[in-house]
C-alpha cells in the first residue's frame, strides 16, 4: 500500500481492512497506541456505499495521537490524558474526512511531542522501520514509522522543532512542515504555539502535496492561520538553491555529509544551481529554541492539572498537594525538564535576559533566512545530524538528544516551510534524508520542486 | 488625624456587555444560570482549544476608552498571567501586561460639595475573568460560567485625597461605563467591581506611604466606607509608631472592617508572556474614531446642555444615576425648551427613587411629558397633581388631560363657578375675623380664606384666581 493512488479506488473497506490487517502485524513496532477500528470500518462502509466522497474517498491514514480524534482517546502519549476523549476533532482531522479519507488509529509520539526519539512516550518507543535496534525519531515517530511500514500511504504529525522531519530523515519517507499558518493548529495539543505546525509523512511527493493542499487554509478557530493561499504548481527550469555549509561541518556524521553531497549532486545534474552559503546564526538557533519552546510549553501544559478532567492523583490532601501529585504521575521526565526550564526563564528577572532576548536573536534568525532568500529560491541541508540512533544511545543526556534538532529548529523558528526528502542511506543501511527549506507562503513550490527531482531518481 | 492626608488610586473591573465571552462562543451573560452550562470547551481549557478573540469585546474597550478620553494604541497585545487555581482552566489567565488597548486618560469627577476633581487613567486593559470556586466541608466546585468573560481593569492614578473623593470617583466612572454602553452595570451581579489603594502620609509629605489594596468592592458607598476605614486604621498604626504592611486586604460589610487576606511578600510570581495565540490588535486612527463617533451622549455632555436650565446641582446628579431619565430631560429640552425641561428635571429629581443598583427603568412619552408641562404652566393643575400625573407617566400612563379629568385633579378657572364659592365663603361666620384682619392692613390672612375655598372646591379652584375675586369683593 505504497501511495495514495495505488489505493485510491479500491474497496474502501478493503483498504482498510489490509491497513488494520497491517498495523496489527507490526504490532511490535509500538508505532501505534491505538486503533479506530470501528469506527474506520464504519466509514469505509459510507465510502463504498458512495454516502462519503472526495479527493481521498476510502484512503486509510493515521494520526499522531496529539490530534484530538474520534474513535480512540486523545493521550499525547501522556498518562495524564490516559483516558482523554475527544468531544472534537482537530480541523485538519476534519479537513481530510470531509475528502473521505479514514483515521485507522493513533501513533505514538514523545508525550506532549517532547523529545525526538519517541523514548519518551509514557507508552514505551517506537522502533524504527529500516532497524529495530534504531529509535523511529520524534516525536512524530509513530507516524513515519507507519507510513514507512505501509501500513498507511500518510500519517499526520505535528513540529515544533523537527518532530516530522527528523522522524521522516530516520525512516526513509517524505516529511513536511508547512509555513507557520498555513494550517489550523485548532484540536492538536499544543506543544509551543508559536512553532507548532501540522504536516504529513507520506511515500512520495505528489502524494504529500494533496494532502497539504487539503489541509491548508485559513480556520476561524485559530487566529495564527494564514488567508489561503496554497496553490499546486510545477517548477520549470533551473532553480538557485543555497546549501548552508554552517550544517555540513565536520561533528555532522559522515554518512549524512555524503548523502547531502550525492543530493547535491543530483541537483547539479538537473542543472539546477547550487551554492554554498553561510548563515551563522543557525549556530544560536538551538539555544534560541531551548528557550522561546520550553517558556511556550510550561504554560500550554499549565492546564493539566486533574482538575476539569485527565488523571487526578488520590488520596491528596491539599489543593497543592493534588496540583503536584497529578502533574507529577501524569508528565514524563522530559515534560518536567522543560517546564522547568520554562518557568525558569519566565521568572520575574529572568525574563528579559532569556525570553526576550531569545526573542530578539530569532528577529534576526529570520532577517538571515530573509536576505538569503533574496538571493536562492530554496536552501537545502541536511535533515538531522545523524541517522537513527540506538535506544537510550542518547537518553541519559539530554543536550545531546537536544542536538539532534540543531538543523530542524531554524524553519520553526522563521516559520518557514521546511521538508525532509529521502535520499540515500548510511553505510548501515539506515534512511538519511536531506532537508530543504523555503520562504514562507512558497510551500507549494517546495513541493513542486520535490516533485520534479522525484522523477530524476 | 487632621495632620495626615491619604492618596487614592482605584483600580476597577467592568465586565462587558458582550453577547459572546471574549475567547469563546459561550453565552456571556451567566445570571442564575445552571453552574458550568455556558461554557464552550475553549473556557474549559481543553487540550488543543485556542482563543477567538471577540471583536465586539475590542470595540467595547474602545468604546470605554473614549469615554474616559483616553488614547487608544494603535496595536496592543495580549499575555498570559499564570498561576495555579481551581477556576483558571489554561493555568493561565489572559490579559494585557505589556501593551494595553486603553492608553493614558482623564475624568472629570463632580463632588458632592461641587467641586471637580481630576482623576487620570493610567491605563486600562482587556481580560478574562476566572471561573467561580464555591467551598464546602472539605471540598470545593468549581463553576465556569463566569470563565472568559470580558473585562476592562481600569487603572486610575493616586489622584484622590478623600473618601468622598474615591465614592464619587466611582460613580462618575459607572455612569460612564454604563451610558457608554460597556456594561450592563448589574453590581448585585459584579459587573463592576472596585479595589481600593490607599496610603496616609503627613500632610505635606511628598512621599507616599505604604499602599493597602482593599479588593473586591462592589458598591460606592462601600468604596467609601473601605476608604475611611483604612484612613482610621492606618493613621492609629502610624500614631502607635508601627509601620504599614503593604498588603491585600477584603471588606467586610456587615462589619464595617478591612481585614488582612495576603501580604507582599506572599506575592506570586505569574511569569508573564505573550500570549502566541492571539495575533495584535491592530485599530487604525480612522477605525477608532468610528467607534467614538458612535458614542452616546455621556454625563459631562448632559452636565453641560443643562448648565444654565438652574437647576440644583443635586437634581442633576440624581438625574444622571440613571440614563434613561438623562435622556428624557434632554429629549425634553429639544423639544419643548428649558422651562419644560427645568419641571421635568425637577420632577424626577423629586418623585423617583434612584437607585443604581435597581434595573427598573421607567420612561415617558415625551409628548405625554410636556402636555403636563403646559397644564402645570397654565395651572391647570396643582403642583401636587402634577407630581401624581408625572408619576402615572412614567409608569406607563398615556394622555395626562384625560388622566386629570378621569381624576377629577383639574382645577376650577371658571370665574363664575369660583365665584359662587368664593360669597360662600365670606358669608360664613367663620370668615369673618380674617375678614376684619384684611381690612385691618394684615393681608396675610388671605391665605386662611383661599384655603377655605380649595377645601370647599375640593383642591380645584384655581388658587390665584380665587385670590384675585376675594380682593374684588373685600
Amino acid at each position: 500500500m505504497p501511495t495514495i493512488s495505488d489505493v485510491k479506488g479500491n474497496s474502501a473497506r478493503k483498504n482498510i481492512e489490509d491497513a488494520l490487517k497491517k498495523a496489527k502485524e507490526f504490532e511490535e513496532y509500538h508505532a501505534l497506541l491505538s486503533l479506530t477500528e470501528k469506527r474506520a470500518l464504519e466509514r469505509a462502509d459510507a465510502v463504498d456505499s458512495g454516502e462519503i466522497t472526495g479527493k481521498l474517498a476510502g484512503v486509510p491514514f493515521v494520526v499522531k495521537d496529539n490530534y484530538l480524534a474520534f474513535g480512540a482517546p486523545t493521550t499525547a502519549a501522556a498518562k495524564i490524558l490516559e483516558n482523554f476523549d475527544a468531544p472534537l476533532q482537530a480541523t485538519a482531522v476534519e479537513k481530510l474526512e470531509a475528502e473521505g479519507a479514514i483515521c485507522i488509529g493513533k501513533a505514538n509520539l514523545d508525550a506532549f511531542a517532547h523529545g525526538g526519539s519517541t523514548e519518551n512516550s509514557a507508552f514505551g518507543p517506537t522502533k524504527n522501520a529500516a532497524d529495530p535496534t534504531k529509535v523511529a525519531g520524534g516525536s512524530s515517530g509513530g507516524s513515519a514509522v507507519v507510513t514507512a511500514l505501509d501500513i498507511v500511504p500518510f500519517a499526520l504529525g505535528s513540529d515544533t522543532g523537527g518532530s516530522i522531519r527528523q522522524p521522516a530523515s530516520f525512516n526513509g519517507v517524505y516529511g513536511i512542515k508547512p509555513t507557520y499558518g498555513m494550517v489550523s493548529r485548532y484540536g492538536v495539543v499544543a506543544m509551543a504555539s508559536s512553532t507548532d505546525v501540522m504536516g504529513c509523512f507520506t511515500k512520495t511527493a505528489d502524494d504529500a502535496e494533496l494532502v497539504m493542499s487539503i489541509m491548508a487554509g485559513r480556520d476561524e478557530k485559530d487566529m495564527t492561520t494564514l488567508p489561503d493561499y496554497f496553490e499546486s504548481t510545477t517548477v520549470d527550469g533551473k532553480v538557485k538553491i543555497g546549501v548552508i555549509k554552517d550544517t555540513l561541518t565536520d561533528d555532522v556524521d559522515e554518512s549524512v555529509r555524503n548523502v547531502t553531497n550525492e543530493y547535491i549532486q543530483k541537483l547539479k545534474d538537473a542543472g539546477h544551481e547550487v551554492e554554498e552559503v553561510s548563515l551563522p546564526l543557525v549556530k544560536l538557533s538551538l539555544a534560541m529554541y531551548y528557550i522561546i519552546v520550553p517558556a511556550e510549553v510550561s504554560s500550554n501544559l499549565a492546564r493539566y492539572d486533574g482538575i476539569r478532567y485527565g488523571r487526578r492523583a488520590q488520596n491528596v490532601k491539599t489543593l497543592a498537594e493534588l496540583y503536584g501529585r497529578s502533574r507529577d504521575e501524569g508528565f514524563v521526565t522530559e515534560n518536567k525538564r522543560r517546564i522547568m526550564i520554562g518557568s525558569y526563564v519566565l521568572s520575574s528577572g529572568f525574563f528579559d535576559a532569556y525570553y526576550l532576548k531569545a526573542q530578539k536573536a530569532r528577529t534576526l534568525l529570520i532577517q538571515q533566512f530573509d536576505e538569503l532568500f533574496n538571493k536562492y529560491d530554496l536552501l537545502l541541508m541536511p535533515t538531522a545530524p545523524t541517522p537513527a540512533f540506538g535506544f537510550g544511545e542518547n537518553t541519559d543526556d539530554p543536550i545531546k538528544m537536544y542536538l539532534s534538532d540543531a538543523m530542524t529548529v531554524p524553519a520553526n523558528l522563521t516559520g518557514m516551510p521546511a521538508m525532509s526528502i529521502p535520499a540515500g542511506t548510511s553505510p548501515d543501511g539506515l534512511p538519511v534524508g536531506v532537508q530543504l527549506v523555503a520562504p514562507r507562503k512558497a510551500d507549494a513550490k517546495m513541493l513542486a520542486f520535490a516533485k520534479s527531482m522525484e522523477t530524476q531518481r | 488625624m487632621a495632620e495626615y492626608e491619604m492618596t487614592i488610586g482605584i483600580e476597577c473591573h467592568v465586565q462587558l456587555a458582550t453577547k459572546t465571552k471574549l475567547f469563546s462562543p459561550a453565552d456571556n451573560d451567566a445570571r442564575d444560570a445552571k453552574p458550568n452550562s455556558k461554557t464552550h470547551p475553549i473556557d474549559f481549557g481543553l487540550p488543543g482549544m485556542l482563543p477567538i478573540l471577540n471583536k465586539e469585546a475590542v470595540n467595547l474597550a474602545v468604546r470605554a476608552g473614549k469615554a474616559m478620553n483616553a488614547k487608544i494604541a494603535n496595536l496592543s497585545r495580549f499575555d498570559r498571567k499564570h498561576y495555579f487555581y481551581p477556576d483558571l482552566p489554561n493555568g493561565y489567565q489572559i490579559t494585557q501586561m505589556y501593551q494595553p488597548t486603553i492608553l493614558a486618560g482623564e475624568i472629570d469627577v463632580p463632588t458632592e460639595d461641587g467641586t471637580t476633581v481630576k482623576v487620570r487613567i493610567h491605563h486600562a486593559h482587556i481580560e478574562a475573568d476566572a471561573g467561580k470556586l464555591t467551598h464546602y466541608g472539605d471540598y470545593s466546585l468549581v463553576d465556569l460560567n463566569r470563565a472568559g468573560t470580558p473585562l476592562i481593569e481600569i487603572v486610575s492614578e493616586p489622584d484622590m485625597h478623600s473618601p468622598t473623593e474615591a465614592k464619587a470617583y466611582t460613580t462618575e466612572l459607572y455612569r460612564l461605563m454604563t451610558f457608554a454602553g460597556i456594561t450592563h452595570g448589574d453590581l448585585y451581579h459584579g459587573n463592576m467591581r472596585f479595589d481600593v489603594n490607599l496610603s496616609v502620609a503627613p500632610k505635606g509629605s511628598k512621599e507616599l506611604g505604604t499602599r493597602t489594596e482593599t479588593k473586591n468592592l462592589n458598591s460606592f458607598r462601600s468604596v467609601e466606607k473601605a476608604a475611611e476605614y483604612e484612613f482610621k486604621r492606618q493613621v492609629a498604626l502610624l500614631e502607635k509608631g508601627e509601620r504599614i504592611v503593604q498588603e491585600t486586604r477584603g471588606w467586610d460589610d456587615a462589619k464595617g472592617k478591612t481585614t488582612s487576606q495576603r501580604s507582599k511578600e506572599d506575592a506570586q510570581d505569574y511569569r508573564y508572556m505573550p500570549d502566541p495565540d492571539i495575533p495584535p490588535i491592530v485599530l487604525s486612527d480612522k477605525q477608532i474614531q468610528e467607534i467614538q463617533s458612535n458614542l452616546p451622549k455621556l454625563p459631562p455632555e448632559y452636565r453641560a446642555e443643562w448648565g444654565d436650565l438652574g437647576v440644583d446641582k443635586s437634581v442633576i446628579n440624581s438625574i444622571l444615576a440613571n440614563q434613561k431619565y438623562a435622556e428624557l430631560v434632554s429629549a425634553v429640552l429639544s423639544s419643548g425648551g428649558k422651562k419644560a425641561a427645568k419641571r421635568v428635571a425637577n420632577w424626577i429629581s423629586s418623585n423617583l427613587t434612584i437607585d443604581e443598583a435597581t434595573d427598573e427603568k421607567k420612561n415617558a412619552d415625551v409628548a405625554d411629558l410636556l402636555a403636563l408641562c403646559e397644564m402645570t404652566e397654565k395651572a391647570e393643575i396643582t403642583s401636587n397633581a402634577a407630581s401624581e400625573l408625572f408619576n402615572e407617566l412614567m409608569n406607563g400612563a398615556t394622555d395626562p388631560r384625560r388622566l386629570a379629568e378621569d381624576r377629577n385633579l383639574l382645577q376650577v378657572s371658571d370665574e363664575g363657578e369660583i365665584a359662587a364659592i368664593v360669597d360662600e365663603v365670606l358669608a360664613d361666620s367663620a370668615s369673618q375675623k380674617a375678614i376684619d384682619d384684611i381690612k385691618a392692613g394684615n393681608d396675610k390672612a388671605i391665605g386662611f380664606l383661599v384655603g377655605q375655598i380649595m377645601k370647599k372646591s375640593q383642591g380645584k379652584a384655581n388658587p390665584g384666581m380665587a385670590q384675585k375675586l376675594i380682593r374684588e369683593r373685600l
